[in-house]
């Protein structure tokens, strides 16, 4: 008893052994695409910092950083960063890259959007036929997408909930399962689209509307407010995410041979 | 020294709600001698004997041994007996620890119990796959392996055969020879006879009649003592 | 917004095949050949579940040490704390006993989650003890299972010492032994029964996984668990990984209760 006692205490003071690190809050889509897998090791090895990852939903994501349990949030829902950072949480806001929705459906595609361009036809059809529709439904970056383009097509899903319109509240795994197993159609960023090993039935119907863009933001959480915050080295992870090195290797990042992102940073720090 | 007797009871009265279980006990036991409590089924003998050892408060009259502490100089065997999950020295040496015998006499004491109760070849055996005489007889080893002044048994025998009721009682007799005063129930009139230098007759909670075994069984001077040893007293 | 006209001309060169222009295919690599049969994803998660174990990936053995590690501790803990706690409850007399022994054993469904977010918010450093700056560590998920694990082990040991007290409370009186001398003798008599209740403390942490999701934050290399792998597996769609994880976890929780039934069986000795 008192041997695991004395074990633990000893593990817990090595994870918390003078290793330099920072808390990345981000979210679940983006750990999923692999993208930090791939990234991250990167940084650390110029810089020796390492990076540990929180990847929850985007809201999750903002209240780690609102408490201070992480150093910098890395999220895509820009109406949100803003308030973020309006509210005095978060500081330095910058682009870093965006990738894209698209829109993934059953293969037999009952509403007939296949080959569609434009993201708020196709909603308009799928609500129109009432064909199933699973949604995230958890306010997370890729669920407020959804909502914007049903707001463009003038519709209200909220209407069919539980019918044809499946609100989740859960993470786009879970609904690209339910959407999968259900032959339902889904908003989904290209990045999980890619990685997602459960597809069955499903495939990409409609994509490349300008509306269908998801960019991403890292902000560094206050250090004014949360003086734990590692202040220089959530910096340098962030000039160097920014900077020429993280912004090639994010362009460099492939799935099946595949780009996903495009880096999109501004005024780079080299 | 000071004697643990005598033990005065005074008025001893117990009741549990609006039952009235015991009524009215006096008696004074001054020396050390075979004190068999007897009587029909539900008569209050157990009660008695908790009362005066002190696992029950009565709730009328008084209870009054010749030194405060007497309750460490005794020790009780139960109908059923009781063992812990361990080994039978296990068991009499937990007793021998809560009662914060010297440990440099426990060896002996236990060797001396063991000895007395014929359980030399079980010691290291789990008390749990002992027969019920056997456990019996570890109850007693234990209660000997303490030194009471006084020993309170209660029906020790009613659940082994007759070759264990005989063990038993040996090992009582042999105990009572070393010095302590014997304090035992039954409702055995066989057991009473072999037992006993002094008979409490009890019945429905009253104490109804106290005397010498050839006297009480020769010539019972109350009616249901009478018909209780005839076996026409029920309860 | 400004991203959104960057889009149409992406900068330095790079060529973003997300967003040529071209129509969208049907996908080519999909995984259309997998069978939708349960059977068969039963048989690939068998075969991940094998793979894992024979290949000693290293991910996977610090995943599994750790979950090892997380869970034995705070069931240690939590029988430290809970075993004297519910004997205690059993024996002594006090105002509110009963409210305690039912509160126990209401806590005993504690869900994780709940208890995961209550320490989240103790431990977060917007919290009351975020100088320890324990968030995201292994230690926070040992103190969120030992706060699951611990009314499952009181509770279950408040009863059964409430059993043994009622058969033993005559002799243990006779002999001048009071409730505070009884504890650890009921406690070492009934250990058996309490051994079982200890493992059903470590099922229910092993088994667990929105505690540690939440204080521990599933990170990579740090905090990741069998539980917290699995989710995530599950959530990328890779089902027969999640799937072989599970695998792995029942057949280290069948490891864990043989080994402590064969330890018995020695110590016990063959029984009659």
């Amino acid at each position: 008893m008192i041997t695991a006692v004395a074990a633990m205490l000893m593990f817990a003071a090595a994870s918390l052994a003078d290793d330099r690190s920072i808390i990345l809050a981000s979210t679940t889509s983006t750990e999923n695409s692999g993208l930090l897998a791939d990234l991250l090791p990167r940084f650390t090895a110029r810089s020796g910092i390492r990076v540990y990852v929180v990847a929850v939903g985007t809201g999750a994501a903002l209240r780690l950083g609102e408490r201070g349990d992480a150093d910098v949030v890395l999220i895509h829902d820009r109406a949100a960063e803003d308030r973020f950072v309006a509210a005095g949480h978060g500081i330095d806001r910058r682009d870093v890259m965006y990738n894209d929705f698209l829109i993934v459906g059953p293969g037999g595609d009952p509403a007939g959007i296949r080959g569609g361009r434009d993201a708020v036809a196709a909603l308009s059809t799928i609500a129109g036929a009432r064909a199933l529709f699973a949604s995230r439904g958890d306010d997370s970056g890729t669920h407020k997408a959804e909502r914007r383009l049903w707001l463009a097509a003038g519709i209200d899903p909220g209407t069919g909930s539980g019918q044809w319109y499946l609100e989740l509240g859960a993470g786009m795994g879970a609904t690209l399962n339910m959407a999968a197993a259900r032959g339902a159609y889904a908003l989904v960023d290209r990045g999980t689209w890619l990685s997602f090993a459960n597809r069955r039935d499903l495939v990409a119907l409609a994509e490349g509307d300008a509306r269908l863009l998801n960019p991403y933001g890292v902000i560094l959480v206050n250090p004014a407010r949360h003086p734990y915050v590692d202040e220089a080295a959530a910096r340098a992870f962030i000039d160097w995410l920014t900077g020429a090195e993280g912004q090639a290797a994010i362009a460099a990042f492939t799935i099946k041979g595949e780009q996903l992102f495009v880096p999109n940073a501004r005024d780079a720090v080299e | 020294m000071t004697a643990t007797l005598p033990l005065t009871v005074t008025g001893l009265g117990y009741s549990a709600g609006r039952h009235e279980l015991l009524r009215g006990i006096t008696f004074v036991l001054d020396s050390p001698r075979r004190l068999v409590v007897l009587g029909p089924n539900g008569a209050g003998k157990s009660l008695l004997l908790r009362l005066c050892h002190g696992l029950i408060a009565p709730t009328a009259g008084t209870i009054r041994w010749n030194r405060p502490d007497a309750k460490t100089r005794q020790a009780m065997v139960f109908q059923r007996p009781i063992t812990l999950r361990r080994s039978v020295s296990g068991n009499i040496a937990y007793a021998l620890s809560v009662r914060r015998v010297a440990r440099s006499e426990r060896a002996q004491r236990t060797r001396d119990a063991l000895k007395l109760t014929g359980l030399e070849a079980l010691a290291a055996k789990p008390a749990r796959v002992l027969s019920g005489g056997e456990q019996q007889r570890l109850a007693l080893a234990r209660a000997w392996a303490l030194r009471p002044d006084v020993l309170f048994l209660d029906e020790p025998t009613a659940s082994l055969d007759p070759a264990g009721t005989s063990a038993v009682e040996t090992i009582i007799d042999a105990i009572h020879r070393a010095g302590t005063c014997i304090v035992l129930t039954t409702h055995d009139l066989g057991q009473a006879r072999r037992m006993a230098d002094d008979i409490l007759f009890l019945n429905q909670g009253r104490l109804v009649e106290r005397a010498a075994p050839d006297d009480f069984f020769d010539r019972p001077r109350s009616a249901e003592a009478a018909a209780f040893i005839e076996g026409k007293l029920v309860w | 917004m400004r991203g959104d006209r960057k889009a149409l001309s992406p900068p330095r060169g790079a060529v973003p095949g997300a967003l040529n222009d071209r129509a969208p295919s049907s996908e080519v690599d999909t995984c259309l050949s997998r069978q939708d049969e349960p059977m068969s994803e039963f048989g690939a998660a068998f075969a991940q579940a094998f793979d894992l174990i024979a290949s000693l990936d290293g991910d996977f053995v610090e995943i599994v040490v750790r979950s090892l590690y997380v869970s034995l501790v705070a069931v240690a803990l939590a029988a430290l704390i809970g075993l004297p706690l519910g004997a205690a409850v059993a024996l002594f007399r006090f105002p509110g006993r009963h409210f305690v022994a039912v509160l126990l054993n209401a806590l005993m469904g504690l869900p994780p989650v709940v208890v995961g977010l209550t320490v989240y918010l103790m431990l977060s450093r917007a919290g009351p003890f975020g100088v320890l700056d324990l968030l995201f560590t292994p230690t926070a998920m040992v103190i969120a299972q030992c706060v699951l694990v611990t009314p499952i082990i009181a509770a279950l040991t408040r009863q059964v010492v409430e059993d043994l007290w009622r058969d033993y409370s005559e002799l243990l009186r006779s002999l001048g032994a009071g409730p505070a001398r009884a504890l650890p003798t009921l406690l070492w008599d009934g250990r058996y029964t309490l051994f079982t209740a200890v493992l059903a403390g470590f099922g229910r942490a092993s088994a667990e996984v929105g505690g540690v999701m939440i204080v521990g934050g599933n990170i990579d290399h740090l905090t990741r668990v069998m539980t917290t792998a699995i989710v995530m597996e599950t959530s990328k769609g890779d089902l027969a990984m999640a799937l072989g994880l599970g695998l792995v976890l029942i057949g280290l929780s069948l490891a864990v209760n043989g080994a402590v039934y064969m330890m018995r069986e020695v110590a016990v000795g063959t029984p009659p």
